[in-house]
């Protein structure tokens, strides 16, 4: 049998997912017996004319990871997608959004201002922001357009399989690869995970009823160890987000973010969140309610970290 | 903008509202047609997700009806949506939607004035905030510059 052929691309991202494809440890030297990689522009050198010139479908697999934010994101996802038989949208960026996803509060010119203009450290007296097409006097130069709306690689192109995770965890990234490698792959469209339930499922720590008076952020309390961080008024998303990290934040006693997205079945996973979490205020007076959710500073920002794109508005409306 | 008819989504649960609706229908009370009735068993039935998918279909307004504090029929059901829906605005408000286009109201069974004087002074509440910014995104040709895929 011939070597599978694997492609892995980075859109959008930290680069953070890039790492998580090395965290795989010595079973990459059984991925290398399998698979040639043929297009990784982080670790080796392959321009994109190369994939370009490629046979339709001449690549195994593809591993995508990062968000549409511009156009060159959304060029080489058509690319990749034409000559990749399995298109996988790794990670949170590929399949929610994820942290580059945020910028849906906003749109190109509030994120251009903040950027090229508010940032403490940035001094652009003339105002000077990124054109698309500029003359210089060796000829024009073009950079490709940056977009209002960041979109999920779904919203893109066709795509086959979902990892969670941002980045994803090792164990997750070797299920998937395993499925290539065996050639076990599941039906199109799964999210490919150890588990279809919520973080809470995997999670040791003890729950009794949950009522909360007061929310606390991460830097104003230190949690006890034992118990759920949820009922100590932490605002923690294990039981909106599916599992398969096998609870790690919770373990180092932080709160999940989410970043593992909605459990199986669920479309918006902001809603889903803030529905349970409005349920378990210990309170009925809708006063003291007012002042309890006064201690979420940022509930869209919180509810919706990792899913904005992928949501059901997708983006804030802009006046 | 004065021929604006807005499209309000009333969700009413069984024990309560619905039963006030009824109540203002059979005794002939008037109230503007803007409202969409949709049943649910209970308001804490009412997810805030069914309230986001109601105006991402083209709802300008959405009510969410329940029985009063203290008369749920399933005990506290209603006490879960008056934790909800403030949060939901909330959030609501940072996705650029107008805080008032969700309005939670107590409505008894007994209570058919109440229920036609709510949808009266929502319909009023909702034909000065105008179209949902949702259908206007929808209209605009701003959404047009992304690239479609």
């Amino acid at each position: 049998m011939s070597k599978l052929k694997i492609a892995l691309y980075w859109a959008a991202s930290c680069g953070g997912c890039e790492i998580a494809t090395l965290a795989i440890h010595e079973k990459i030297l059984k991925l290398a017996e399998v698979a040639d990689i043929v297009f990784w522009p982080v670790g080796l050198d392959f321009k994109y004319a190369d994939v370009e010139n490629m046979e339709d479908k001449s690549i195994d697999v593809c591993l995508f990871n990062g968000a549409i934010r511009n156009e060159e994101n959304e060029h080489m996802a058509h690319t990749l997608r034409a000559k990749s038989k399995v298109m996988i949208a790794y990670g949170s960026c590929a399949y929610e959004g994820c942290i580059p996803g945020l910028a849906n509060f906003y749109n190109r010119q509030l994120t251009f201002e903040r950027a090229y203009i508010e940032t403490p450290s940035t001094v652009n007296p003339d105002k000077i922001f990124p054109q698309t097409k500029v003359k210089v006097p060796e000829g024009e130069l073009e950079i490709p357009e940056f977009y209002d709306t960041v979109k999920t690689l779904a919203q893109t192109v066709d795509v086959d399989y979902f990892v969670p995770g941002c980045p994803p965890e090792e164990r997750t990234t070797w299920l998937a690869l395993e499925a290539v490698i065996e050639g076990k792959l599941p039906p199109k469209g799964t999210v490919i995970s150890h588990s279809a339930k919520a973080v809470c499922d995997e999670c040791v720590r003890t729950r009794e009823e949950k009522k909360v008076k007061k929310f606390y952020r991460p830097y104003q309390i230190i949690p006890e160890p034992e118990k759920c961080l949820l009922e100590q008024g932490l605002l923690c998303y294990g039981l909106a987000t599916r599992g398969g990290c096998d609870a790690l934040c919770p373990k180092a006693n932080m709160p999940c973010t989410g970043c593992y997205g909605p459990v199986e079945g669920v479309i918006d996973q902001g809603t889903h969140f803030l529905t349970a979490l409005a349920s378990i205020i210990d309170s009925n007076d809708p006063e003291e309610v007012q002042r309890i959710l006064d201690d979420i500073p940022d509930p869209a920002g919180t509810f919706y970290r990792y899913s904005l794109p992928d949501s059901l508005l997708r983006r804030a409306i802009i006046k | 903008m004065d021929k604006f008819e807005p499209k309000i989504v009333a969700f009413c649960c069984n024990w309560c509202s619905y039963a006030g609706a009824d109540l203002a229908g059979t005794s002939r009370m008037q109230y503007p047609s803007t409202i969409r009735i949709i049943k649910v068993m209970c308001s804490g039935r009412v997810s805030p997700f069914f309230v986001l998918k109601a105006l991402s279909v083209g709802a300008d307004g959405v009510l969410v009806l329940g029985c009063h504090p203290g008369d749920c029929h399933y005990i506290e059901g209603n006490y879960k949506t008056l934790r909800r829906i403030p949060l939901l605005k909330k959030a609501l408000q940072q996705l650029g939607i107008e805080e008032e286009r969700v309005q939670l109201e107590w409505v008894s069974a007994s209570e058919g004035a109440r229920f036609a004087e709510v949808v009266n002074e929502f319909t009023e509440t909702i034909k000065k905030l105008g179209p949902s910014p949702l259908r206007r995104a929808k209209e605009s040709t701003q959404e047009a510059t992304h690239v479609q895929a």
